[in-house]
């Protein structure tokens, strides 16, 4: 091992030519098992795996392996992106191209692997196949590159998620890894790897679309005896998952575009602002910073350059608005997570009072490739105002759902239609929310739009962090509404008022909307109509005077949401209906006299009273005193109870 | 440097580097705030202040955002006002209707906001936090749901008092302000000072109100109801009821009080006088046996509290004299009692003050004697203007009375103690006569009398060099620590919690401005100048009180009763 | 308990006020949830008053003052999980065990809180039972599986 180390160090991390000597590529293709004489299983082991049950698999494996073929090597890999497919694993016969299957839950192993090493493959968990040069491939298998998942997407900083095992840094230095930043610490000055990255015109990919170089700048010209570069791996957002699959699948990249982006703002301290929650991909990443380590890319003087560097994990202790950077600021040293006043700027006055440079995973997943591959070819990527990829991760009511890149440019249809597969279960399409809790709708007429920073915006859609959420018919907009509206009202921090109040009265509105009152008169339905019109005003002046993004932005959902969907808000309003049978609060119970054996349950439940009935007769509802709460529904044995 | 910019379409002149806020009040444009408080860093949590800057898409606030050359602002454009109102109107969907019988009614910034904004109508309705009264603190109430959580109390409470016993707590609608473990306020470490309530603009926090108690005694005919206050009482008074401050304005209020229903009036600054004496005596005695440590003295309750939980190891070293208070209240209890031949029991004894922590400090263990507490009730200045409204006394006219014997009479130093470092002064002043037999030359307090939380001087009386030095409000301590840490001493030593002094106490009117502080102060030294007795000992009411009064009462010729004792206390720090 | 505060005090030598939320977190960790006794401790060690330590644990959902139970629920509120239905479960744990997210049952026995996305999108509603994953989870199973849970704590 120690060998491999010094031979890795030697030989690729501080080799000063670009090309590697043919005999180290030789032994680099070793360390990615791609010359192997033995079979190799890998399984992916992200958090969305083990959910579906990869622990489980892993075990039958390794058991499988213990029992039939001790040769084979079991290998945990990072993500590959179709959650769908999960647990996924993948097979490598020597000599012969890999091959992927899907859903394979530990009853599966014994069958599939007896199968697949004696050539008898069952086709219908098969994904795919992947090609290596000089492999033998699989006649009659598709190629996963080919599959409509992945033929759409470019993965770039996605390459290395799911080829390797991230808790293994020689595999990562094999694939190329670590060498862009001991060349810019030894080679480059801060302001030339501040240029190169401003040139690529990388932009910050948690939303707002700031360049990157350029705010690094700021915090590099600012004068000072320290500085921070701070990772926000905090991932907030309720429906997101990108970063989490980043931290797990491919941690030395992360790692080693956060040291780049320390050297270049001159900081010798970073840190990692994780999410709470996800103990797997802190461990892992707190094994890749312990690799590191050893191989000396933290520390003083590191690799003679002169540059000292040192890295710290730290977890966030569980509120949404810390993920901005002043309330992040705040968290980190010890405070309540509240926002503040800006300016000053964290570049000039950040943690501690000194210049910081916050950055977002995906950000910093760029720079080790720019740095690596030149801004020209960062710019062959994307279009001309955003450049390069962006991750998304797709959730909700997609056919298929997970992590995938695309190319800038690339239309919001592309990915509905060719790399979600479009809508479960045959659904109708009905929006597509970007950006989460803060974004906005995308209705079947605006599907065209490519995914770019300024054409978004020229609609007023805000990109997000990466949450692409695919909403289908039987979903209630105004039920969607209160739930993004819930979730923003109870992680507001607190501090400003119109965020605060705000945000607590448009969830008590929205709220009146979806519910029946105990007794529905024409005041009510004027009352519920005033406090609609309110709504709107509230929204505004939420957008017009919040002191943070939360608030600023909490009212997007409901804004956009009332463009696109305004018949069906007038329809709860006024029609007291849920066209997506939701709402509990408008549905309308009756008991089937035919199924009700008159068992009673029902009417001791009804929190109302709205039952009635003699006991072993059937039981009746009495509509005008329902409230709809469909306990009787739940409780009833029979099914003889109703909903409309 | 100046530079122009524009504002509702007119120009106006802006400094490089000082806020919207700042530059439009400089040229007479006045915009709402709330959370802002001047001195300050500025916080932005309120959002009233909000204007419109052409060239951004969100309104900004003006009290954090610096003026800039190329700024078009609109102070009171529809936009601005339609937010403004809207932030009120979320305010009050969330606040109790209770302004008649609110503390601040009429006095409240809320109140005048909702005014101001012309709000007619309950737009927004909404479910409301759930009320919680903490009635638990012998001083400070407080009613979470009249809060706007625009945290000057926190700010106040940790960065002007350092006492940090209060902090938001929770997050989102959730978010409250409380002690430590969210628990009532007796637990807490709070020390009376009363500095949150003073700057609260709304009902939220405010004193234990005495009123309805003092009231009830009025009322009793078998009772002897007695009255002391104290200097600082009489400006108050002037200011709360809108009156001016003549020299001759305590003889109206002693006029007044005998109105209202007090048998008796007395100065409270006899007690200072005592007070000054006996440290005087205490710091003569500490000369003397050549001891080492310094003696603080302890007339300000919040100090002593301070002292008593955050640096008990001090408690050997403070004063066991008592507080002019308590000595003007032990005096009521005994001397008066005897003269007036009834049971100190017969006796209501009630104490005006500006300061909120005597509610505290007439509750405490060592101020009673045999059970019969020194004093019955406190009242700040607020109440007790109050209580002049109540029984609808018309000031215009009234007559000068004097105050009561035997506490009839103070000398100038008594007054001087209401401003910082007008204490130790006093106690200079006179320990300088008893030992020289003449006052040491004024210009040797210039340096005590001048800004700043940390003040010292060197006094030579004789052979002896007095070491004195003065804490002006808490923030001081810290410099005190680093004096001793370079090997300094000091014989004497004064602390005071509110900033200047109780010109600043918190039963004062509210939110008063750095300049009215110090127009009390200025008032403070005018009358020393002025004043024919300076020193205790020439005030015909002490030298009665100790060559006569104390002797011919074997009971506490002793002056056992000027004293108290203070114990390290277990609160949650 | 007091010795295992003390080890962990110990690693944080210097300490400095940014210590604070590592180091109640460590402590949670330990101890399952943060006591008075350890808040007042900590607030000597860091020469921070207790309202200010208070003051910031309460601001973050993780930390909890009462330790949770002897089985911790987690259910997944993000947004997949909410279009497929986490409300409905969400509603029937407060049903089955009459608390609040956050709270614990006065038996001890069970506590649960509403976290958002876990990862698993495609499966949900997933729920983390003491670290089990449970996925495609309804409401109907619950009873069940909580009768099954108490099941298993009583014959500990
Ligand atoms: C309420 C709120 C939550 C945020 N949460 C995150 C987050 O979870 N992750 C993140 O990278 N940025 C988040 N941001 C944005 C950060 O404040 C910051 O702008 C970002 O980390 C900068 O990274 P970039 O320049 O690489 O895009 C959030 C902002 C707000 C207002
Ligand atoms: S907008 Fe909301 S989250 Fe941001 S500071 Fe105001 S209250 Fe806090
Ligand atoms: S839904 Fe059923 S249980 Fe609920 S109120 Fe109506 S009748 Fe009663
Ligand atoms: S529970 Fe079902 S079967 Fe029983 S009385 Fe009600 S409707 Fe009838
Ligand atoms: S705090 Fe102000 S607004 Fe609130 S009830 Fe009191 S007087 Fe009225
Ligand atoms: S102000 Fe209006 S509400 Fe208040 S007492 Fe007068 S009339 Fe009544
Ligand atoms: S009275 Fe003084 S010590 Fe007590 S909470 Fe208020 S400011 Fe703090
Ligand atoms: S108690 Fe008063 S000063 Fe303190 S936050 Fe509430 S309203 Fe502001
Ligand atoms: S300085 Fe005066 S007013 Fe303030 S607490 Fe002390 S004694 Fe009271
Ligand atoms: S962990 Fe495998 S697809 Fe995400
Ligand atoms: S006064 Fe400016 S935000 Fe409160
Ligand atoms: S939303 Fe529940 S796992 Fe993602």
């Amino acid at each position: 091992m120690d060998d491999l180390k010094t031979f890795l160090i030697d030989k690729v991390l501080t080799f000063e030519s670009d090309t590697l000597l043919p005999e180290t590529e030789k032994v680099l293709q070793q360390v990615r098992r791609e010359k192997t004489n033995k079979p190799v299983i890998f399984v992916s082991s992200g958090t969305s795996s083990v959910i579906a049950g990869s622990e489980k698999t892993c075990s039958a494996i390794a058991a499988y392996i213990v029992d039939n073929e001790p040769a084979a090597e079991l290998v945990h890999v990072g993500c590959t992106g179709p959650a769908t497919y999960e647990p996924l694993v993948c097979i490598q016969i020597p000599g012969k191209n890999k091959l992927f299957f899907r859903n394979i839950t530990e009853e599966k192993v014994e069958p599939l692997l007896n199968g697949v090493f004696h050539n008898d493959i069952n086709e219908d968990d098969l994904a795919g196949q992947t090609g290596t040069k000089g492999f033998e491939l699989w006649s009659g298998i598709p190629f996963m590159d080919e599959l409509p998942f992945f033929a759409r997407q470019k993965r770039v900083i996605l390459g290395n998620c799911g080829c390797y095992d991230p808790e293994s840094i020689e595999e990562y230095i094999a694939r190329g890894g670590y060498r862009a930043y001991i060349k810019a610490i030894r080679h480059y000055t801060f302001e030339e790897v501040c240029d190169i990255v401003e040139r690529s015109g990388l932009r910050g990919r948690s939303g707002g679309g700031y360049l990157t170089g350029l705010k690094w700048k700021h915090a590099l010209n600012t004068s000072s005896n320290a500085r921070y570069l701070i990772c926000n791996a905090k991932e907030s957002d309720p429906g997101a998952f990108t970063d989490r699959t980043i931290l797990e699948s491919d941690p030395h990249r992360l790692i080693e575009g956060i040291a780049i982006a320390a050297y270049a703002i001159g900081a010798s301290n970073s840190i990692i602002f994780m999410r709470s929650g996800s103990e797997h991909a802190k461990n892992r990443l707190q094994k890749a910073i312990d690799r590191a380590r050893e191989y000396g890319l933290f520390g003083h003087n590191i690799y003679s350059s002169g540059y000292n560097l040192d890295i710290t994990i730290r977890v966030e202790p569980g509120a949404f608005v810390c993920g901005e950077e002043t309330a992040l600021i705040n968290t980190l040293e010890g405070k309540r997570g509240m926002p503040q006043l800006k300016p000053p700027y964290p570049t000039t006055a950040g943690l501690f009072g000194k210049p910081t440079v916050i950055n977002n995973v995906e950000t910093l997943m760029n720079v080790p490739l720019i740095m690596q591959n030149g801004p020209e070819w960062f710019r062959t990527l994307g279009t001309e105002r955003s450049p390069g990829t962006k991750v998304f991760a797709i959730a909700g009511k997609g056919r298929m759902s997970g992590v995938v890149e695309i190319e800038m440019g690339t239309t919001i249809r592309t990915i509905l239609e060719d790399i979600a597969d479009g809508i479960k279960e045959g659904k109708e399409f009905k929006a597509i929310q970007l950006g989460g809790v803060s974004g906005s709708f995308i209705t079947a007429e605006n599907l065209d739009i490519p995914i770019d920073y300024e054409d978004l915006k020229e609609k007023g859609i805000g990109m997000g962090a990466g949450g692409f959420v695919i909403i289908d018919e039987n979903t209630c907009m105004v039920d969607l509404i209160r739930y993004y509206m819930e979730f923003i009202r109870n992680e507001s921090c607190g501090k400003c008022i119109p965020c605060r109040e705000g945000t607590g009265r448009m969830l008590e509105i929205l709220e009146s909307v979806i519910r029946k009152p105990l007794n529905e008169d024409s005041g009510t339905t004027l009352e519920r109509f005033k406090g609609v019109m309110q709504l709107e005003t509230i929204a505004s002046v939420m957008k017009d005077t919040s002191l943070c993004g939360l608030g600023q932005t909490a009212p997007n959902p409901f804004i956009s949401a009332l463009k696109n969907f305004r018949d069906e808000f007038e329809e709860h309003i006024f029609d007291r209906k849920c066209r997506a049978n939701i709402c509990r609060g408008l549905r309308t119970f009756s008991i089937d006299v035919d199924k009700c054996t008159g068992c009673t349950a029902c009417a001791a439940r009804c929190p109302v009273n709205a039952i009635y009935g003699t006991r072993l007769q059937p039981f009746f509802i009495v509509e005008e005193k329902c409230i709809g709460c469909g306990i009787c529904f739940d409780v009833c044995k029979f099914s003889a109870i109703n909903v409309k | 440097m100046l530079f122009t910019i524009q504002v509702n379409n007119k120009k106006i002149k802006a400094e490089k580097g000082e806020t919207i806020l700042s530059a439009l009040n400089r040229n007479g444009i006045i915009i709402p705030t709330l959370c802002r408080m001047k001195e300050f860093t500025p916080t932005g949590a309120c959002r009233m202040c909000v204007v419109e800057v052409e060239g951004r898409d969100r309104l900004v606030t003006a009290c954090s955002q610096p003026v800039e050359e190329w700024m078009k602002i609109k102070t009171h454009s529809p936009r601005v006002i339609t937010a403004r109102k809207t932030i009120v109107e979320l305010l009050l969907s969330n606040h109790p209707d209770d302004c008649l019988y609110c503390d601040r009614n009429l006095n409240c910034e809320l109140q005048r906001l909702a005014e101001e904004l012309n709000i007619r109508e309950r737009r927004i309705r909404g479910r409301k936090i759930k009320p919680r009264l903490d009635q638990s603190s012998p001083a400070i109430i407080r009613e979470l749901s009249k809060c706007i959580l625009c945290g000057r109390c926190v700010r106040v409470c940790e960065e002007v008092i350092t006492a940090t016993s209060l902090d938001f707590i929770n997050k989102g609608r959730e978010t409250h302000v409380g002690a430590a473990m969210d628990r009532d306020f007796n637990f807490s470490s709070c020390i009376h000072c009363g500095q949150c309530v003073l700057v609260c603009p709304t009902g939220a926090l405010h004193e234990k109100h005495n009123i309805t108690e003092v009231q009830e005694y009025l009322n009793k005919p078998e009772i002897i109801k007695v009255i002391q206050y104290s200097s600082m009482v009489v400006y108050g008074i002037a200011e709360e009821l809108g009156m001016r401050y003549t020299r001759e304005f305590d003889k109206i209020l002693n006029t007044i009080l005998r109105k209202i229903g007090f048998d008796k009036v007395y100065k409270t600054g006899t007690g200072t006088d005592v007070c000054i004496t006996e440290i005087a005596s205490q710091l003569s005695d500490k000369i003397v046996n050549k001891s080492d440590t310094p003696l603080y003295i302890s007339a300000c309750p919040a100090w002593v509290k301070y002292a008593e939980q955050f640096i008990p190891s001090l408690i050997p070293q403070l004063s066991t004299v008592k507080s002019p208070q308590q000595i003007t209240g032990v005096l009521i209890k005994t001397l008066v009692a005897d003269q007036l031949s009834v049971k100190p029991e017969e006796i209501f004894s009630v104490s005006a003050t500006p300061c909120m922590a005597m509610k505290f400090e007439a509750r405490r263990d060592g101020m009673m004697r045999k059970g019969i507490s020194d004093v019955d009730s406190v009242l700040t200045v607020r109440e007790l203007a109050r209580l002049i409204r109540l029984y609808g006394i018309d000031t215009s006219n009234l007559e000068h009375e004097p105050a009561d014997e035997p506490m009839a009479g103070r000398s100038s130093s008594a007054i001087l103690a209401e401003v910082s470092g007008g204490l130790a002064e006093g106690v200079i002043r006179t320990y300088h006569y008893q030992k020289l037999k003449k006052e040491p030359d004024k210009q040797i307090f210039k340096k005590l009398r001048s800004g700043g939380n940390f003040r010292e001087i060197t006094v030579p009386v004789g052979e002896t060099i007095l070491k004195v030095a003065v804490v002006d409000g808490l923030t001081g301590l810290d410099k005190l620590r680093s004096s001793f840490a370079s090997g300094k001493k000091y014989d004497l030593i004064e602390v005071m919690t509110c900033p200047g002094g109780c010109v600043h106490g918190a039963g004062l009117p509210f939110s008063p401005s750095k300049d009215e502080i110090k127009n009390r102060a200025k008032l403070v030294y005018q009358s020393d100048e002025t004043e024919a007795i300076n020193l205790p000992c020439k005030s015909p009411s002490l030298i009665n009180l100790y060559e006569r009064l104390l002797k011919e009462n074997p009971d506490i010729s002793d002056k056992k009763i000027f004293f108290t004792h203070f114990e390290k206390r277990n609160v949650l720090l | 308990m007091s010795t295992d505060l003390d080890i962990i005090l110990k690693k944080y030598k210097q300490g400095k006020r940014e210590d604070l939320i590592p180091l109640l977190q460590e402590i949670q960790d330990d101890l399952g949830y943060l006591s008075e006794e350890a808040i007042v401790k900590i607030g000597g060690f860091l020469g921070l008053s207790t309202t200010k330590i208070y003051g910031l644990a309460t601001f973050y959902d993780r930390f909890r003052f009462l330790p949770s139970g002897k089985i911790q629920i987690s259910i997944c509120h993000g947004t997949s999980c909410f279009l497929n239905g986490s409300q409905s479960i969400i509603n029937k744990i407060k049903e089955e065990t009459g608390v609040l997210p956050g709270h614990t049952t006065r038996d001890g026995n069970f506590s649960y809180e509403v976290v958002s996305c876990m990862g698993g999108c495609c499966n949900g509603p997933v729920i983390n039972v003491n670290g089990q994953y449970h996925t495609h989870v309804k409401a109907e199973q619950l009873p069940e599986l909580i009768k099954r849970l108490k099941y298993i704590i009583e014959n500990d």
